[in-house]
């Protein structure tokens, strides 16, 4: 049989510009990124967004419209997809059903007429720690055994990049958790680039290096997971990526590396530092700021009135509160009108604050964020799962 | 003769009348499914054991025990020649139907284009047909573009109808595969034909040797159509239709019984190797 001419390739995997339309509908909008060797790389987002578009086109499974993709200085962008050094691992693993494990797991190193073969699989299942079952049929394994199986296919042809599309979906919970451990073992041993694509928000942050957080076809925000947790630079983002308190504010006056912001609740200080990039914050603009609803302190009005308090306060009233164990999940509503949630741990110090109680909710400028004004304050929030406690 | 043993004690017994409802309720099932198979297989057997009637000409009504029809089976005057005019017409039939069905289901379900639902609808379109109509219509055609009829007129016709029933079952079949099990190979360096070949191909052919039994046996079968298109050529029903005038001969039950036991051969064979297969 002729063997497989396999491009040679390795380095980071650029995406640049990439767009992908079908008909009149835009899948995939110029999108661009670098995802750097070795890494372990997510791509999060609702589904529908894109992000199997993506994959498929990294992997020469869809002919993107526009724009180029290369692995180093090797571009890739139209070569058919058993030509490309990239694996995927499918969303529902596509396994081969006449062929047995081995097979299955042999097939691209027998099209590309690699040598030693035999211990190549077996390590993979090594690997796996499925060796004894190399002689089933797939129908014979669990979901979660398949899944692995998947992996192993991709992962013993060591692909410049491998490709993962929403691997752990069809798993159950505990199952999910238990692969994310195995998975990140796996790439750390094998130290290749994984591609990730997941919906689930928590999935991507205790994966993966770095994530794109992506919607409607385009990248809204990337870097590390507490990056892109602490400073969001989206509303969606703020959203999708946990819970955030968004509310409007006019900037008053800048004061050194502050800001000074007015609402009907009062002022704020706000460092410049933690604007989004390319928001107007001349005097008399309007921003959205957020908050995350743990970095928010809460206790008796009577109590903080007295002491004198540092950072940003808004007082208000319990409209609800739930015990939830080790945390209690408070909404209050400030006198300014504004919702406002508050996760408190229970560190015992002021007790339950009972429904109705005036209260004071206290930050530290650092903590908070400020969003350009023209979004959709509830933006990602019923697509993220939430990190609620 | 060993000494007596204590009598057994006896559990007090419902009436009769309640025990035989009781045992007919149970074992509904079982009587229907037996009578079931009686009224199916009661015309195969008189045939199986008619194949045996010492009868000469006409094979109605039973002579005598004897082998002679089965050691001379073609002994009756052109059944053998019938049998294999009806076997050529099948081989050719099933071979060309089963390669334009598979590739026509192929078409359809792996391809977007202009008419495909168009095609979909016209594919069952002499499956719903009546024979009679599509019969005499197509001798109008032949009649008409002046084909002779024989051998031929038959094979086109029978071929007509039989790439129905092909494309139906390959489709069904082919539907039912995961198109990403064909990425999936590509993915891994093997170009689309590897593809086809080692993945593809295998996951299909199941559904292909179905279609192909269902081409030959339908063919073989037809007398309707068969009848209208054929001239002087005959095949094995058109051989029995006409045969029934002057009294079919035993012979024609003993190559209706060896059909019938070569078909359970089949698809014992087939049943058996696909549990191997699944065991395998
Ligand atoms: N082959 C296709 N033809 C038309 N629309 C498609 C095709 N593939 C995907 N889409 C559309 O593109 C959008 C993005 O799809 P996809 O990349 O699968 O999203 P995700 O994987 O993020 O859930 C969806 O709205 C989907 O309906
Ligand atoms: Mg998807």
């Amino acid at each position: 049989m002729a063997k497989a001419d396999v491009t040679q390739a390795e380095g980071d995997l650029h995406l640049e510009r990439l767009t992908k339309q079908f008909g009149d509908f835009v899948a995939v909008h110029d999108l661009s990124l670098v995802v750097p060797q070795g890494s372990f790389f997510a791509l999060l987002g609702p589904s529908g967004c894109g992000k199997t578009t993506t994959l498929r086109m990294v992997a020469g499974l869809e002919d993107p419209t526009a724009g180029t993709i290369r692995i180093g200085d090797t571009e890739i962008t139209h070569q058919k997809p058993y030509r490309r050094p990239v694996n995927t691992v499918f969303q529902n693993y596509a396994l081969f059903p006449h062929m047995t494990i081995y097979d299955n797991v042999a097939f691209g190193l027998k099209r590309r007429g690699v040598k030693d073969v035999k211990q190549q699989v077996a390590d993979a299942l090594d690997l796996i720690q499925l060796s004894q079952v190399a002689q089933r049929k797939p129908a014979q394994l669990s979901g979660g055994q398949q899944q692995r199986v998947a992996l192993a296919r991709a992962i013993v042809n060591r692909p410049a990049v491998l490709l993962l599309d929403e691997p752990l979906g069809a798993l159950d919970l505990k199952l999910r958790r238990q692969m994310q451990l195995e998975l990140k073992r796996i790439q750390t041993e094998v130290g290749l680039t994984f591609i990730h694509v997941t919906h689930d928000q928590e999935e991507a942050m205790t994966m993966a290096d770095s994530v794109a957080v992506m919607n409607n076809g385009i990248i809204e925000q990337l870097g590390p997971p507490t990056e892109l947790y602490e400073s969001p630079q989206t509303v969606f983002v703020a959203n999708f990526l946990g819970q955030s308190n968004l509310f409007q504010a006019t900037v008053k006056e800048t004061d050194g590396e502050e800001i000074v912001l007015e609402d009907p609740d009062g002022m704020f200080r706000m460092p410049k530092k933690r604007v989004a990039a390319g928001v107007d914050t001349s005097t008399g603009r309007k921003v959205l700021v957020g908050v995350r609803p743990e970095k928010i302190s809460i206790g008796p009005l009577a109590e903080a009135a007295a002491a004198p308090t540092d950072g940003n306060y808004v007082d208000g009233v319990i409209e609800n509160a739930s015990f939830l164990g080790v945390s209690t999940q408070y909404q209050v509503r400030t006198e300014g009108g504004e919702h406002i949630d508050v996760f408190a741990q229970n560190l015992d110090v002021h007790g339950l604050l009972a429904h109705g109680a005036e209260v004071r909710l206290t930050w530290r400028p650092h903590h908070g964020f400020v969003l350009a004004p023209d979004q959709d304050i509830h933006a990602g929030v019923e697509v993220g799962a939430g990190v609620s406690g | 003769m060993s000494a007596p043993t204590t009598p057994v004690p006896v559990a007090s017994k419902p009436p009769t009348g309640v025990r035989i409802r009781n045992w007919i309720g149970n074992n509904l099932l079982r009587i229907y499914a037996v009578l079931a198979f009686i009224y199916l297989l009661l015309p195969v057997m008189y045939t199986f054991v008619f194949s045996f009637n010492d009868s000469g000409k006409s094979n109605l009504t039973w002579v005598g025990f004897t082998w002679n029809n089965w050691t001379n089976p073609c002994g009756a005057p052109d059944v053998c020649e019938s049998v294999i005019n009806s076997i050529s017409v099948g081989l050719v039939v099933t071979l060309v139907a089963t390669m334009l069905g598979t590739l026509i289901a192929f078409a359809l379900v792996r391809h977007r284009f202009r008419g495909r639902t168009t095609t979909n609808l016209l594919i069952f379109l002499p499956m719903a047909t009546p024979e009679v109509v599509l019969g005499s219509s197509l001798l109008t055609l032949f009649l008409n573009i002046l084909v002779p009829l024989g051998f031929w007129t038959v094979v086109i016709a029978h071929i007509m109808f039989c790439i129905s029933f092909v494309v139906v079952t390959v489709k069904a079949r082919l539907s039912s595969l995961d198109a990403n099990i064909e990425q999936a190979a590509m993915d891994l360096y093997a170009s689309e034909w590897q593809a086809f070949r080692r993945i593809t191909l295998p996951l299909v052919a199941p559904g292909i040797a179905a279609a192909a039994l269902l081409a030959f046996s339908l063919s073989f079968d037809d007398f309707i159509i068969t009848n209208f298109n054929s001239g002087q050529f005959t095949t094995f029903p058109k051989f029995i239709y006409v045969a029934d005038k002057r009294g079919i001969p035993a012979q024609a039950y003993v190559i209706a019984s060896a059909m019938f036991f070569i078909a359970l051969a089949i698809v014992l064979i087939g049943q058996f190797a696909s549990r191997r297969r699944k065991e395998g």
